[in-house]
């Protein structure tokens, strides 16, 4: 199995963007995809670095793609997206907006936000020039293996959600906004303190999930350290890793030794905690009854 | 044109009595995870789906048909065979949000008016003009992320008519696009055709304070006495940072009778209630209210005023996404 790093889900400073870019064409990963998956407004602050990142990339032999906005309403993120489609750079489409502006023919890979559940909608976008699809998140792992089956009779490879918050929700509201009592138009950035979110408790101080403007992911950060050989069985041909503001370069370099049989399983779920030792691990949406429980023992360290 | 009220119906019963009360059109589903209010005892049988559209039609009122769940893969025949009944039953359209099952309905049952669900969260116009060109669909249920100035711009860039929700339970997600339920329960509105399932809701008595659970997770707690909310997940309490409370909305329900005038001229063609959960009495007197008022606007008359408050969840209303306030 391969190894994909997905777009990176925060806001963070544009020098800190470069870095996990830097840091990345050296990295042990196949693919990468970057640009801005949540919010537009986020978008000018590294705009410009873009253009050398996916040229490091390519030049150390990664593929690339650029992705779409989650979630295209207004006027300016619709031109936007008609525009990544000439930037002559693979596309990931993340709503489905972006297969009106797409070339007719021109080859596209599909992200995990877009609803890929069977093999129905498996098929009508590889006829549109699908060549490669992240699955949503909340797919089991006997859906996984009838879309990767039915992917590799249409030449589509498929990838899982392998590593990070979860995407659980996207809103027209922005919650970081809402929380500092402000609205989406007037959100001063809110969520740039937040490198990984902000955690969301419970009334029994239980965290539960994280908040990232229009965002809501899990609190846990999924992991399928214990599910690799499963997935690889079921023809899964990459692990979606998604960046994180810690020991990231780590943490992909972990899943390239467990991948490479160097260490076994359990070892890259160690190595997250050693580099948070406060995080919570899920694997639930793959095998367990729900998306947070987790196979590896204790949820919580 | 008269503004067409779409009712929901979870049962015979309730078709019947929305149809009775003047709704000009009604959906519902089959009664399994092809649609996605798939609760306990709600929606139809094969043989009641041919009768409430025979009942519906002789009424002069139309029937849409909600497969609106995502297909799970390996078992997609279950889908197309809801909507090969629909269409046997004469059904005046279907409702989905998948694109494969857009796929197989254009293709393999032409004539088959389409119309694209809320759950397929198409939010501006490339979308919707690009499904009209693709599967031909001829309506789109609009999300509830959306402004009123938003919807008209949409209009006014396509043919594909509009239908708004402006009554009942409210989403503060894009639509189709949550897994907030399936993280907590292992249920989802996408895959299930439920959300924050009330198999997993407890509600422990705690020395006088009530905490609602949802999935073992407490998200509400009240006072003796004091009304509980559902503990639906995007409307729980919680805290982050230095705050607590309702995140992410608040335990509301959704009311735009008094933006009828301007959802009108701001195109749309018809306007929905939501609650298939909902009795055959409440469904009858939302439409009583709802038809009164669309005929109020099309004969010129004042609006009727604030007759629905007290069938609202909670009692607290709100006029969501569409007065901006969001943004």
């Amino acid at each position: 199995m391969e190894l994909t790093v997905g777009a990176n889900q925060f806001f963070w400073t544009a020098d800190k963007w470069s870095a996990l870019y830097d840091d990345l064409a050296q990295g042990p990963v196949d693919r990468v995809v970057l640009g801005e998956l949540v919010c537009s407004k986020r978008l000018p602050f590294y705009q410009d670095r873009i253009p050398e990142a996916v040229a490091a990339l390519a030049a150390a032999d990664k593929e690339v793609a650029l992705t779409s906005l989650a979630l295209i309403t207004l006027k300016r993120e619709r031109k936007l997206t008609a525009a990544l489609a000439e930037m002559g750079v693979m596309v990931e489409i993340n709503d489905l907006t972006a297969l009106a502006h797409l070339p007719k023919g021109a080859g596209f890979w599909v992200g995990p936000l877009v609803n890929v559940y069977n093999e129905g909608t498996l098929a009508w976008l590889a006829g549109l020039g699908a060549k490669r699809v992240c699955l949503p998140p909340e797919l089991p792992i006997a859906s996984v293996g009838v879309l990767a089956r039915a992917g590799a009779d249409l030449g589509v490879a498929i990838e899982v959600w392998g590593h990070g918050r979860l995407p659980l929700a996207i809103s027209g509201r922005c919650y970081h906004a809402r929380l500092h009592k402000r609205g989406k138009d007037n959100c001063q950035f809110a969520c740039e303190d937040d490198p990984d979110g902000l955690e969301v408790c419970t009334l029994e101080d239980q965290p539960f999930m994280a908040m990232n403007g229009v965002q809501t992911l899990s609190d846990s950060y999924a992991c399928v350290d214990h599910q690799i050989e499963r997935l690889a069985e079921a023809g899964v041909s990459s692990l979606r890793l998604s960046p994180q503001s810690q020991g990231f370069a780590r943490l992909c370099q972990s899943y390239r030794d467990r991948l490479n049989g160097k260490i076994p399983a359990g070892a890259v779920a160690d190595e997250a905690r050693l580099i948070a030792p406060e995080t919570r691990l899920s694997d639930g949406f793959l095998t367990g009854e729900s998306g947070v429980t987790w196979s590896g023992g204790p949820a919580s360290p | 044109m008269v503004m067409e009220i779409v009712c929901p119906a979870g049962t015979p019963a309730a078709l019947r009595a929305a149809v009775k009360a003047g709704s000009h059109t009604v959906y519902c589903g089959f009664n399994d995870e092809t649609n996605a209010r798939n609760f306990p005892g709600l929606n139809f049988d094969r043989t009641e789906m041919r009768e409430g559209v025979q009942f519906a039609h002789a009424h002069g009122a139309k029937v849409l048909v909600a497969i609106n769940t995502f297909p799970r893969a390996g078992d997609q025949s279950i889908w197309h065979r809801a909507i090969d009944d629909a269409k046997d039953a004469g059904a005046d359209a279907v409702i989905l949000a998948d694109p494969g099952l857009l796929d197989y309905a254009a293709r393999r049952r032409p004539g088959l008016r389409l119309h694209l669900s809320v759950q397929a969260a198409a939010a501006n116009a490339d979308i919707i003009n690009f499904y009209a060109e693709a599967f031909g669909i001829k309506r789109v249920v609009l999300p509830r992320v959306l402004s009123v100035p938003e919807i008209a711009a949409i209009n006014s860039e396509t043919d594909v008519e509009t239908e708004v929700f402006v009554f009942g339970g409210l989403c503060v997600m894009a639509e189709g696009r949550c897994s907030l339920s399936s993280y907590a329960t292992g249920l989802s509105p996408n895959m299930n055709g439920v959300c924050s399932p009330a198999s997993h809701v407890e509600y422990q008595d705690n020395q006088g304070v009530l905490n609602a659970r949802l999935g073992g997770y407490t998200i509400h707690r009240v006072g003796k006495g004091e009304p509980a909310p559902y503990p639906t997940l995007c409307k729980g309490c919680f805290s982050a940072g230095d705050q607590t409370g309702h995140l992410f909305e608040d335990p509301v329900s959704l009311n735009a009778e008094q933006l009828i005038p301007q959802l009108q001229k701001a195109g749309v063609t018809a306007l929905k209630i939501e609650g298939r959960q909902r009795s055959k009495s409440y469904v009858a007197q939302v439409v009583r209210n709802f038809r009164s008022a669309v005929d109020a606007l099309e004969a010129g008359r004042p609006m009727p005023e604030g007759m629905l408050a007290r069938l609202s969840e909670g009692q607290a209303m709100t006029t969501g996404a569409y007065k901006k306030t969001w943004r």
